[in-house]
């Protein structure tokens, strides 16, 4: 029994690591195409730092996704300490419509808000991407930190205020350090889901403006350049990386699993 | 008092960002070029095209749901049982594929599957007749399966481990055999993360055109389809909001469902 469930993980595993390892492998092939196998080379990532349109493309990615989640981050946190102070009734009903953009597809989400933007006279551009990509963001931050923030209670904060401190001093010293977690694991995964995002982003995009996403699909028909491998291994093994030290680093003094979960959820 | 306000540019942002978009679907949906009041658009979902796209992506998603539902609960259970089913572990193998950009995940298996590739090369050189699945709706229910299966295990994995081991042993002391635990207690208890799985499923299978874009050759038409194709080359945004509203309605039955099944939402994926 126990070899069965072993060599069913072992299955699992392979069918969710597959696709990765073969794209890993033909980053490094000689040829351009995908379907035969030359010889070794590392031609694609040299020519990933002079493809100019690629480089645009990194820029556009990871400009948008930084952004957004940092502005996503901070709307929703405050939010969540806002909704705290409401009603029952008005809770549940918010809560209900953070749900929407976390539940609903992609293409409505992404349809919606391009014929909003172009009812409301705004040109599609970097800027119309920042603001989707903040908007499907949010709730993923509301998420993380809404029930730090209610394991937290009022009392500590209200402590606070009787000994003394600043509404804002009390906040800053201590409701943001113990709903920090909460914070981290909101900001991580709204990057994630920014830089992964491809649907959104292909409706509320102007022309001239590509995130590593919509160039790759904009390539699709033709055959993809395998300079888009050999970037996609990198970003790969980057974050791959940082997860590992950070963990390394952090499992000493954190509580080990506790600090890969908070990690892991971005 | 004044702690409500910090809520105020989140509300901002609900209402800009998700109510008046929703709302401009519905305009142009139940509006033609001119601006006056039409159904025709809704009710072009009638039409054999469309009719048959949307129930191709029906059963393509009911497909992979199911699918995902069969391989994910036996998968959260032996993880729920293993040594190396630490938390924070788990989450971290089910959600670093994300890493690898989502085309060119999809688009890997074009590779492994195409017909001189790595899987049918394999069988091959093992004397197995080839599969020759590639451009098939086979395919596109395999990657469906492929990217929403995190989905699928992850609110599963998570409500099962919130269930107390010793309500399984107290079971197994009073003579319950496995498939009793299984039966009355396991699968009762996580019926809150089946449920959220199944729409974190459903909702982005039959929404896809991707994953059929790029694994069906181009020549498999989905609903998600046909509805990019009217936004982004025919220019129909009218007959592209009608249709996405006869889709919203399967979306909204399934959220619906879900939070009758999951009403405390401990089913959540992260």
């Amino acid at each position: 029994m126990k070899k069965i469930k072993m060599i069913y993980l072992i299955v699992i595993m392979m069918f969710l690591y597959l696709p990765i390892v073969t794209l890993m492998v033909f980053s490094f092939n000689e040829s351009k195409s995908m379907f035969k196998w030359t010889g070794l080379s590392l031609r694609w990532y040299k020519e990933m730092f002079t493809d100019t349109q690629m480089l645009s493309a990194i820029w556009n990615t990871f400009s948008i996704a930084l952004t957004a989640s940092v502005v996503a981050t901070v709307i929703g946190t405050l939010a969540c300490v806002g909704i705290m102070q409401m009603g029952r009734r008005s809770q549940t009903a918010i809560m209900g419509l953070n749900n929407i953009p976390l539940l609903n597809a992609d293409i409505v989400t992404g349809i919606s808000l391009m014929l909003s933007f172009i009812a409301f006279g705004f040109y599609l551009s970097w800027g119309t991407v920042l603001m989707a990509h903040i908007t499907f963001c949010i709730p993923y931050v509301i998420l993380s930190v809404m029930p730090k923030l209610k394991q937290l209670g009022a009392g500590s904060y209200e402590a606070a205020l009787d000994l003394g401190a600043s509404p804002f001093y009390a906040f800053r010293k201590v409701v943001i350090p113990d709903i920090k977690p909460g914070i981290v694991s909101g900001f991580l995964l709204s990057f994630t889901m920014s830089v992964d995002d491809f649907v959104v982003t292909h409706f509320t995009r102007g022309a001239g403006i590509n995130t590593i996403s919509t160039l790759i699909y904009s390539q699709v028909k033709v055959g993809i350049r395998p300079t888009l491998f050999a970037l996609s291994t990198v970003i790969f093994l980057v974050v791959l990386v940082v997860l590992v030290l950070v963990n390394f680093v952090s499992g000493k003094d954190n509580g080990e699993e506790e600090f890969f979960y908070e990690v892991a959820q971005g | 008092m004044y702690r409500k306000l910090m809520a105020t540019p989140y509300l901002f942002w609900v209402l800009c960002g998700t109510i008046i978009p929703l709302c401009m679907i519905m305009y142009y949906g139940f509006t033609d070029r001119t601006g006056n009041f039409t159904v025709s658009n809704v009710l072009a979902i009638f039409q054999p095209v469309h009719a048959q796209a949307l129930g191709l992506a029906l059963l393509l998603a009911f497909v992979s749901t199911l699918i995902c539902l069969l391989l994910a609960f036996p998968l959260a259970l032996i993880l729920k049982g293993s040594s190396w089913g630490r938390k924070g572990f788990i989450v971290f193998i089910f959600i670093l594929p994300m890493w690898m950009n989502f085309l060119l995940r999809t688009m890997a298996w074009q590779v492994i599957l195409e017909k001189g590739g790595i899987f049918n090369t394999l069988l091959t050189t093992l004397h197995l007749p080839t599969l020759d699945i590639i451009n098939t709706p086979a395919a596109i229910v395999l990657g469906m399966v492929y990217d929403f299966l995190p989905f699928m295990v992850l609110p599963i994995y998570n409500t099962l481990m919130k269930i107390d081991d010793n309500v399984i042993e107290a079971a197994y002391d009073l003579g319950a055999t496995k498939g009793k635990v299984l039966k009355d207690i396991l699968l009762p208890l996580s019926v809150p993360g089946i449920a959220s799985g199944i729409t974190m499923v459903f909702v982005p299978s039959l929404t896809t055109f991707v994953i059929s874009n790029i694994l069906g050759g181009g020549k498999i038409y989905l609903i998600g389809n046909i509805i990019e194709q009217e936004f982004t080359t025919s220019a129909n945004w009218n007959l592209g909001s009608g249709l996405s509203l006869v889709m919203m309605v399967f979306i909204v039955i399934s959220m619906g469902a879900m939070s009758k099944l999951d009403k405390s939402g401990e089913g959540n994926f992260i």
